[in-house]
């Protein structure tokens, strides 16, 4: 049995591979790209609109709204990466429902790549945000002994999305996949309904941490001063 | 009893307590955020898609701990370096 779509490989030259997860993931994002280039091509502000420019404006507010709720001021700054985070994982374990399809994110390197670049976003978002040296003293709040732990929790929770993602993915396939062998007519598809649930859920969550890690490096000083407002009042 | 022996029979009980142990405990956890996100949401359904996000974060915070314990439990039946290791010999 195999534990991720990495083991089915097409074409292989030196250490260049291509596997099922590079095609998976190049065809959905190809498949993201050419959809939303042909829907925004001729976006109109009219009253009449297209229902696809209804079904965009449903998502891109939707996505906008989860993020200010998260406690971002001004979502359109975010709205690209975590917004791309979002529908990829989405749309990806959404095609479950095509057969022989296997989801790219169940696969360790494709949930490991989104992790690091979650990683990366929160000190580049951070600094452009407030400043290098305001935002290289958050990892010294509240005092200096805070460091390692700081450091560590970073590192710490991006193997925890990798994880979180790949298991959740992996485990419902692998489910399916020893349903097939003991009772292969009727659960199986039940199973695959549920793997649905998971993927929507898992989406979510993975795009809501990625948000409210954002958030934690961008408002510090923000919330600081809402809070003496507050306190003010 | 060979080495291969031995092996094959610790990683798969292994396998089976980890996830057992690993899924009952998780399952009390988030039964227990729940009727307490639950009870919250009765008392104040004004605050309800509040509670109901941050539930969303914590269970899958707590199911987690599950997944890890299912991943360790995948990885000793079906990738594990001991039994590689000794195969490869």
């Amino acid at each position: 049995m195999e534990l991720s779509p990495d083991e089915t490989i097409f074409w292989e030259y030196g250490f260049i591979t291509i596997n099922l997860t590079l095609v998976t993931t190049w065809a959905i994002m190809l498949l993201l790209v050419i959809t939303s280039f042909l829907i925004t091509r001729k976006l109109k502000s009219s009253i009449q609109i297209s229902r696809w420019q209804y079904a965009l404006e449903i998502i891109v507010l939707g996505i906008s709204n989860q993020i200010k709720e998260v406690g971002i001021k001004e979502p359109k700054k975010y709205i690209g990466f975590i917004g791309t985070l979002f529908l990829f994982i989405l749309v990806s374990n959404f095609l479950i429902i095509i057969p022989w399809y296997s989801p790219p994110t169940g696969s360790l390197s494709t949930t490991g790549a989104l992790a690091v670049s979650v990683l990366l976003a929160v000190p580049f978002f951070g600094i452009s945000e407030s400043g290098l040296l305001a935002y290289l003293k958050t990892y010294l709040s509240p005092t200096v002994i805070m460091l390692p732990f700081n450091i560590i929790s970073e590192i710490s929770r991006t193997l925890a999305l990798t994880v979180r993602l790949f298991g959740n993915i992996m485990s419902g396939g692998m489910i399916v996949a020893v349903l097939l062998s003991v009772a292969p007519f009727f659960f199986p598809v039940i199973m695959t309904a549920l793997g649905l649930l998971t993927g929507v859920v898992q989406a979510y969550i993975f795009s809501v941490l990625a948000t409210v890690y954002i958030a934690a490096a961008v408002s510090d000083k923000k919330s600081k001063n809402n809070n003496k407002q507050l306190e003010e009042i | 009893m060979d080495s291969l022996t031995i092996i094959g029979i610790v990683s798969i009980i292994t396998a089976g307590l980890t996830t057992g142990i690993g899924c009952m405990f998780p399952a009390l956890a988030e039964g227990r955020a729940v009727s307490s996100a639950l009870g919250s949401i009765a008392q104040q359904p004004d605050a309800s898609s509040t509670i109901t996000r941050t539930l969303f974060v914590g269970l899958a915070m707590i199911e987690s701990t599950a997944i890890y314990c299912f991943v360790v439990s995948m990885i000793l039946i079906f990738a594990n370096p001991f039994w590689n290791y000794i195969i490869a010999q």
